[in-house]
């Protein structure tokens, strides 16, 4: 078995004369998280949907975990599992029984599911809600669930999408501990977020997604280090334009986004001493992020 | 493209059983409502046009109109229940619940989800045929054991409108559509068929039409089983009901790829 858990060569796919993918290709190794990274219409949603055959594409080639998609596609989809953007459990079926149910679909046996499913709940950490139908669940819960059904058949490969869109801080937190566990546990990991944070985190590789294509691809750290590579300062009030006169000899690079000024400057120092004594404006001086790579590849930000 | 049509056909001869058991899962949560809700409408029918209607017009075809009626109400229930539960329950797992999402991403098919849809709903048309079957039974309407030779051709008949039904499904954009295919299809094939009244009775082009209707096809072998008849063209009738299952399963597949797979 080879270490390549994915690979896309010059893949494409358009909907009506809209390209949606654009000559992608990437790969990933066994054992890897890898994110795709952009705002919402980049293509990743699309992406996953061909990884996993439900959408063929219109050129280039796509082989995951060693089978060719989509002609293999459902032998490979044996030996991945999905936790989809949207939620798709069975919502008036307990906690076990969507085991059971997704188990079968699997084509394994209720004796094999059943061994499966105290590991499963422990793992998600539902042990409790064994027997509790799913719209009693908290938000957080379902996504844990869906989480573990992904897991019922033992997948090599999970194809995350959005994983984490929607959850409040700590179960998002506790839903990012997990994922990690699974790598620990050699699994490879493939998730498309929006969500800076989550992809920094999780991510071994990254790339970054506009109009279908990568705009930029790498360790998220060593992206932000190639891309940036200095402290940002986002000054909030105040006109733009006149603040970009005022503080352009002092900074490596302005951005504005909305009414944000972003400023890259070496020495963030110089930039403040400018702007003493402006109460009318905010400060704040943070590192540099993904969100700062998006808008300097873009010139837009991530929710634009 | 030969890639493609293998996603939406089924994928082995038994992986459509997951499917058909997650139906009956969630039909077993309800099941008591379910089956009062599937009998009540063709019971009140059959009762009143039974026993209102027959005291008008007397005896039908050498029946009394009741008998004649119960084989008519038998098929209609299979067309209605099996209908219903494509366009209704199973658009909305494919739908808004997304269940057939969920599915498309194990080592089931598009073609094992579709048929496991149907044999589900054909089995909702046999449980609404029978229950009414019994009902008449007991009431001394039907013919014994010949009554029996309809139950096959009841799950035929569920599965003929199954499968018809998600051609439609396949195509509505949403809940809002179906109501057409409720009032324009039918609601005359009810009249057409024969389920209620002989069609002799009717111009000749209209008899015509109904000829080819598949509710015509149920109508005609099962109302010489409840009434304990000889069988007429037995073949084509069974022949005509096989092909309304076999072609639109072949397009309910090619149009839900499109749809699903794009």
């Amino acid at each position: 078995m080879s270490n390549i858990a994915i690979d896309l060569t010059g893949v494409s796919k358009s909907y009506d004369d809209k390209v949606v993918v654009d000559g992608l290709s990437f790969t990933v190794a066994a054992g890897e998280c890898f994110g795709l990274l952009g705002p919402n219409g980049a293509g990743k949603s699309t992406i996953t949907r061909m990884l996993l055959g439900m959408a063929p594409p219109d050129a280039g080639k796509i082989t995951v975990l060693g089978m060719p998609v989509p002609a293999r596609a459902r032998l490979a989809r044996g030996r991945i599992g999905v936790v989809p953007q949207f939620d798709n459990l069975e919502h008036a079926f307990t906690v076990r029984e969507n085991l059971l149910v997704f188990g079968r679909y699997f084509g394994m046996s209720r004796s094999e599911i059943e061994a499966a499913i105290p590991t499963l709940l422990e793992f998600a950490r539902l042990e409790s809600k064994a027997d509790a139908r799913v719209n009693t669940l908290s938000g957080g819960m379902k996504r844990r669930l869906t989480l573990a059904r992904a897991l019922i058949n033992d997948p090599q490969l999970l194809v995350l999408d959005e994983p984490t869109t929607g959850l409040d801080p700590h179960a998002r937190h506790l839903i990012w501990e997990r994922l990690r566990l699974l790598l620990a546990r050699g699994k490879t990991i493939i998730l498309t977020t929006h969500f800076m944070e989550e992809a920094e985190r999780l991510c071994d590789r990254l790339c970054v997604l506009d109009g279908g294509r990568i705009i930029a691809e790498g360790r998220p750290h060593a992206l932000i280090e190639e891309q940036i590579g200095c402290p940002v300062l986002e000054i909030y009030g105040g006109n733009p334009r006149e603040l970009r006169a005022l503080i352009n000899p002092y900074a490596e690079r302005i951005e504005v986004s909305g009414e944000t000024v972003f400023c890259y400057a070496t020495d963030p120092e110089q930039v403040r001493v400018q702007l003493r004594g402006r109460a009318d404006l905010r400060v704040l001086q943070r590192p540099p992020n993904l969100e700062d790579v998006f808008l300097r590849l873009t010139g837009r930000d991530m929710e634009n | 493209m030969v890639e493609g049509w293998a996603a939406a056909m089924p994928a082995n001869a038994w992986n459509w059983i997951a499917v058909w058991r997650r139906n009956y899962l969630a039909w077993k949560k309800i099941a008591i409502a379910a089956i009062l809700g599937n009998l009540a409408d063709p019971l009140i029918y059959l009762f009143a046009l039974g026993f209102g209607l027959g005291i008008m017009v007397g005896p039908v075809d050498g029946a009394s109109y009741i008998a004649f009626l119960a084989a008519g109400m038998v098929a209609a229930s299979a067309m209605t229940s099996a209908t219903f539960e494509t366009i209704y329950a199973a658009f909305g797992r494919m739908h808004s619940q997304r269940s057939w999402e969920a599915i498309l991403c194990t080592q089931l098919t598009l073609g094992d989800i579709i048929l496991g849809e149907l044999a589900w709903a054909a089995t909702k048309a046999f449980l609404a045929g029978t229950a009414i079957m019994i009902v008449a039974s007991i009431l001394g309407y039907t013919a014994w054991p010949s009554a029996l030779y309809a139950l096959p051709v009841v799950v035929l008949t569920g599965f003929a409108f199954a499968s018809l039904a998600m051609v439609v499904m396949a195509l509505a954009p949403s809940y809002d559509y179906f109501i057409f295919y409720q009032t324009l299809v039918l609601t005359p094939m009810l009249f057409l068929g024969g389920a209620v009244f002989p069609v002799s009775h009717l111009p000749s082009a209209f008899q015509q039409v109904g000829r080819f209707l598949p509710l015509a096809h149920a109508v005609d072998l099962l109302r010489p089983a409840l009434l304990g008849r000889p069988g007429e063209s037995v073949g084509l009738h069974i022949g005509a009901l096989c092909v309304y299952t076999v072609l639109p399963f072949f397009l309910s597949a090619a149009l839900l790829r499109r749809r699903l797979m794009p």
